[in-house]
């Protein structure tokens, strides 16, 4: 498929016979589009000529509920947004509340949400691989890729009780400390990933199959991404290493030591090499964060904001007060507004949220990019063969939880 | 960010387009004429700030005018944020569209349009995008109530397109 490049395809044009262009509907239920999603693909012979994305089959008003609830009660429905990197939808959303409370996170709360963070991030990343690689005829690596997800999701039961969607991080810090065990647990996956994906990369980089429908389609330069809003990932394959964990640091990320993976010409095969050496950079901040993990409070000790320790409930009169507050009316959030951006395994993921002083939020907003990323589809695929559409559907890895919100 | 003093100087610079500045938070947020965003947003991004990261709807239910739309803006080089906000009344809920500057901006005003009713003039495709073709109302308004909505089952669809006539 990549044999015939994007220039020459257009000359092959020229010799087809037939002008006719032809409308196929594909989805919104296809293995291949990762979700509930419907594109619209104007063909000429197989040659995509244009694409319209149909989308909004899952739109569940989160949005709209969570202006219903109590602040702290809207994490568990804002992390079900972008299903597969539920850690980043609360890191965004109390970020955005931390911002308008002037809370401070204590610094093993950022630490213990930057592990969980990293964790989320190699296990999103892994779901991509997965499906990706079985998008393009790699069957059995998905099993693998399921394999490790267990490992992660094994460790977010471990600290959280859950294994996805965990209300782990709250307002001010995270809920609970990691429980003993958990860093034995961490640093025997931690010495595990690294390996497997050199296998993922042995097996998927001699695999000529795959290698013919990544390297050379659908390219798409760093200028266009920009102007179409594309961060991440798909930004960074193209060259340009902006990474919102670098440029503007949140949660003690700039305590860190870690490269940006780049790829040079931003074609499926950049994509695709670029989230696999996330994976390793992840790992890498994962050791630090551990092996730096400061002692003290995981949670922010103002006591009008999050919950009192259980003990202090049997003794003091004042934290069964702020207990029975917190939980039935919940705390009021200082009238304002503010937008909070961090790094997604998709891109930027930025929770805007205003407050009207009282205990609900007045709008929360997610600007996800998979929502936002997917308007470049059409611009990377128009020109191309079908089947390259497909691989690039895959690489640009929409999550339609996240899309339709 | 640019900071309080910095704010007052690109408030300046947009002259009688800027009505209002406000920092937050040390977020700097500029409110805009709405008849002018489209020159005000290219003299921000001939200031650097290249990026349009957000473009997303608020309701300020019961003030007037109720209505805002906000651009989140963002320099990269200087990894500098500038959030510029419009509010426009229900009545006349008509902006004019930045997709023709800003590629990125198509499927966002789309959502806006869908879950507010701001209607974006010159936008090239202006239906809804979340929401299904023939729904009524901007479910996102903050007097749009929450529930009542009928869940919609294929076996009974002929009666509830009946109910609905």
């Amino acid at each position: 498929m990549s044999a015939v490049q994007s220039p020459a395809l257009d000359g092959a044009q020229d010799t087809e016979t037939t002008e006719e262009l032809l409308t196929l509907n594909f989805g919104p239920h296809h293995p291949a589009t990762h979700g509930v999603l419907r594109l619209l693909v104007t063909l000429q012979g197989e040659v995509v000529r244009d694409i319209k994305p149909i989308v909004g089959y899952v739109h569940t008003g989160i949005e709209k509920t969570a202006e219903d609830k109590a602040y702290w009660k809207v994490i568990p429905v804002i992390e079900r947004m972008d299903y597969l990197s539920y850690y980043f939808n609360a890191m965004a959303y109390c970020g955005a509340v931390e911002r308008l409370l002037e809370v401070e996170v204590p610094p093993r709360g950022q630490y213990l949400r930057v592990i969980h963070l990293e964790l989320n991030r190699i296990a999103s990343h892994l779901i991509w691989l997965g499906t990706s690689a079985l998008d393009l005829g790699a069957v059995s690596i998905f099993l693998y890729c399921l394999r490790e997800r267990e490992l992660i999701l094994d460790l977010f039961e471990m600290s959280s009780g859950a294994r996805m969607h965990t209300r782990y991080f709250q307002v001010g810090g995270v809920i609970e400390d990691i429980p003993a065990g958990f860093e034995r647990k961490l640093r025997e996956f931690l010495e595990i990933m690294p390996k497997r994906a050199d296998e993922y990369g042995a097996i998927l980089n001699s695999n000529e199959i795959v290698l013919q429908r990544l390297r050379g389609t659908c390219p798409l330069d760093s200028e266009t991404l920009l102007s179409l809003g594309v961060t991440g990932p798909l930004l960074r394959a193209a060259g340009n290493p902006w990474d919102l964990r670098k440029a503007d640091p949140y949660s003690s990320y700039d305590h860190f030591q870690f490269k940006i993976p780049v790829g040079t010409v931003g074609d499926n095969y950049d994509r695709f090499a670029v989230r696999l050496a996330e994976i390793y950079e992840s790992v890498k901040i994962i050791e630090q964060a551990i092996d730096g993990l400061p002692e003290g409070p995981y949670i922010t000790e103002d006591r009008k904001v999050a919950l009192p320790p259980r003990h202090e409930l049997a003794t003091s009169m004042e934290a069964l007060i702020h207990h029975f507050k917190l939980v039935t009316e919940g705390f009021r959030v200082p009238p304002g507004e503010v937008y909070n951006p961090i790094e997604s395994p998709r891109g930027e993921l930025g929770c805007y949220v205003r407050s009207d002083g009282s205990s609900k939020p007045a709008r929360v907003h997610m600007r996800d990019p998979s929502f936002v990323n997917l308007q470049a589809l059409a611009h990377m695929s128009r020109g191309s063969y079908i089947a390259d559409m497909i691989a690039t559907t895959a690489m640009l890895d929409p999550i339609l939880g996240g899309i339709d919100r | 960010m640019p900071d309080a003093t910095g704010l007052e100087l690109l408030a300046q610079d947009l002259g009688d387009a800027a009505l209002e500045t406000v920092y937050f938070r040390e977020r700097a947020t500029l409110m805009v004429d709405p008849g002018q965003i489209r020159t005000v947003l290219m003299t921000l991004r001939a200031k650097g700030y290249g990026f349009l990261a957000s473009v997303h709807g608020v309701d300020h239910y019961p003030e007037e005018p109720r209505l805002g739309v906000v651009y989140e803006l963002l320099d990269m080089s200087r990894v500098d944020r500038i959030t510029v906000k419009l509010r426009v009344p229900t009545d006349a809920a008509t902006v004019a569209s930045v997709t023709a500057d800003w590629p990125t901006a198509d499927h966002q005003e789309r959502e806006v349009y869908d879950m507010f009713g701001v209607v974006f003039e010159g936008h090239p495709d202006l239906r809804r995008i979340l929401m299904p073709e023939d729904y009524e109302g901007h479910p996102q308004r903050r007097d749009f109530p929450i529930g009542g909505e009928p869940v919609i089952f294929t076996r009974d669809e002929s009666k509830w397109l009946e109910a609905r006539e």
